[in-house]
């Protein structure tokens, strides 16, 4: 059997017609599904929810002015212009226009009421109303700012949207000097790019060593040395004790021009950018009564705590699923592969099915020419195996619990992270003792448990 | 216009029109194109965009690198000697491909 479409891509149009034409004064009809958040589980839940067949309208809703896009990207490539904007859209209007989805942009929801069978009414701060059968909060996380004297000065910048990676790239071009301030993901991606635009760069690190938790001991020792010998000037267990400002901004703001550091330092910076984590987005659950604690509290079918809201992404708290984690543990993750993992358990639930989330988490991060891939979630390992290829530039630390791999984070190493990945969706094992020879390839060695 | 025809694993054939500069991957996936999945969004970090390319179609296409040979080690449907990740093929103005999608991504 063969269908046959022909179709044009859309690069380039502009905002679906569905959205336009409503005023403050008018209630659009009750759509199937509000989706309250279109980023990444938002997009890949109305997504799945069409492959699945649900018929009911869905509205996918969001607070920027943009069509839906990828973030991954806006510390990296975007920042670095070797991608334009359009390559980041999800989907082409024709497709959402194709699948009864009214993508509305711009409307931030402050209040929802809610009756007992799952449907209600959602207020956004322009006055617009959206009534629903049912409700799917992926609202994300946002940015934790840092409290400190002259945190409001123009040029302290954050890093989690497409407008904060537009602003940061056009005063890029008038910046010398910038001090990145957290070590993690996104402080570590943007100094490279910083860097490899031509810009001194500066890391502040608050804690002892780089990328907190995410990783273990080895890789952030790893990364340390790998930026500091590529030039990036990374100060660790140190933190910013204010913003000085120098001269006023067009706009009558002052403009930092310096970070000074509690031992007194001042280093100059005409571009502060601060990535010190996201804090989950939980003010309109809190406002449904839903329980919430470090995130939306969902059960394995990713349904909130009143049993109707389902809740996916960065904003949820899920019962962990990593195959054989302990019973009751609950995690929150930040990653794409767990927004689109989880929002197609979302889908399954809404029509009906019950299927649980019980894969096998996976992160990526870019920095410079470091590709760190990482499976798995290494907590509570009691040992760690490195695989080391300094000639060939790879390094893997395979992480272990009681002889079982549970995860690994791999830096150019796509095979051993491949392996890995492989080995713990299938319930194998990569065996310590064979495992440290980096001429082994972990494929060959993988066993049944 | 640079033109890809996807088939899938069933034989279902889908022409979609893209843009010169565009990956194979960003085409398929602005239009919704299901068999492929592109977590990583193209950054060469998840092998879920892994296609079959038609074999008198390889020749016009840049020679692999050895990331995405390696990453192609890491495909759900294994690897044969015409797989490519479509994230890494750029259309230029007169291309035009065939390329079939795996029975699964992940």
């Amino acid at each position: 059997m063969s269908t046959h479409a022909v179709e044009q891509s859309s690069a380039g149009a502009a905002t679906g017609a569905a959205t336009e034409g409503a005023t403050p004064s008018e209630t659009p009809a009750r759509t199937g599904l509000l989706i309250i958040g279109a980023s990444q589980s938002g997009v890949q839940l109305a997504v799945s929810l069409r492959a699945l067949g649900f018929e009911e309208h869905i509205t996918l809703l969001g607070d920027e002015d943009h069509r839906p896009y990828q973030r991954p990207a806006l510390s990296k490539e975007f920042l670095q212009g070797t991608v334009e904007s359009e390559s980041l859209i999800f989907r082409s209007n024709e497709y959402w226009a194709e699948h009864n989805v009214d993508l509305v942009k711009g409307e931030y929801i402050v209040r929802i009421d809610k009756e007992a069978d799952g449907s209600g009414v959602a207020h956004s701060s322009s006055g617009k109303q959206f009534p629903f059968k049912r409700l799917a909060l992926t609202v994300g996380a946002r940015a934790r700012k840092l409290e400190i004297e002259g945190g409001d000065l123009d040029g302290v910048l954050y890093l989690r949207n497409a407008d904060d990676a537009l602003a940061l790239k056009a005063r890029v071009g008038d910046a010398q000097d910038v001090v990145v301030i957290g070590g993690g993901f996104i402080g570590l991606e943007a100094a490279s790019s910083l860097q490899k635009m031509g810009k001194n760069v500066t890391v502040l690190e608050f804690g002892p060593r780089l990328v907190g938790r995410a990783v273990g001991e080895e890789t952030a020792e790893y990364f340390l040395q790998a930026h500091r010998s590529r030039g990036l000037d990374i100060r660790l267990s140190t933190s910013a004790k204010r913003f000085t400002a120098d001269g006023a901004a067009g706009d009558g703001r002052r403009a930092v021009a310096g970070v000074e550091l509690q031992d007194g330092t001042v280093l100059p910076a005409q571009i502060v950018l601060i990535g010190i984590g996201v804090i989950p987005n939980t003010q309109l659950a809190e406002q449904l009564g839903l329980a919430v604690d470090n995130g939306i509290v969902v059960d394995r079918f990713a349904l909130a705590s009143d049993g109707t809201t389902v809740a996916i992404g960065d904003c949820a708290n899920m019962p962990n699923p990593v195959p054989g984690s302990a019973p009751g543990e609950r995690i929150r993750l930040e990653s794409v592969n767990n927004a689109i993992e989880h929002a197609k358990v979302a889908a399954y639930s809404l029509t009906g099915r019950r299927e649980e989330y019980a894969g096998i988490p996976w992160f990526w991060s870019n920095q410079a020419d470091l590709k760190l891939q990482i499976a798995g979630l290494c907590n509570g390992y009691d040992q760690t195996v490195l695989r080391r290829d300094p000639e060939r530039g790879k390094f893997s630390v395979l992480y272990y619990r009681q002889g079982q791999v549970i995860a690994a984070d791999c830096v150019n190493a796509p095979l051993d992270f491949m392996a890995v990945k492989n080995a713990l969706a299938k319930g194998q094992n990569v065996p310590a003792a064979a495992a440290a020879d980096p001429a082994t390839p972990l494929k060959t060695i993988t066993t049944d448990s | 216009m640079p033109t890809v025809h996807f088939t899938d694993a069933e034989g279902a054939v889908r022409d979609v029109q893209g843009n010169a500069g565009d990956s194979v991957m960003e085409t398929a996936v602005r239009n919704g194109v299901p068999g492929i999945v592109a977590e990583c969004g193209g950054s060469l970090s998840c092998a879920t965009c892994h296609v079959f390319v038609r074999e008198d179609c390889l020749s016009q296409l840049p020679p692999m690198e050895d990331m995405e040979d390696e990453m192609l080690y890491g495909t759900a449907v294994d690897r044969e000697d015409n797989s490519r990740l479509s994230c890494q093929l750029r259309l230029s103005d007169d291309i035009e491909l065939f390329v079939t999608t795996p029975e699964t991504q992940v």
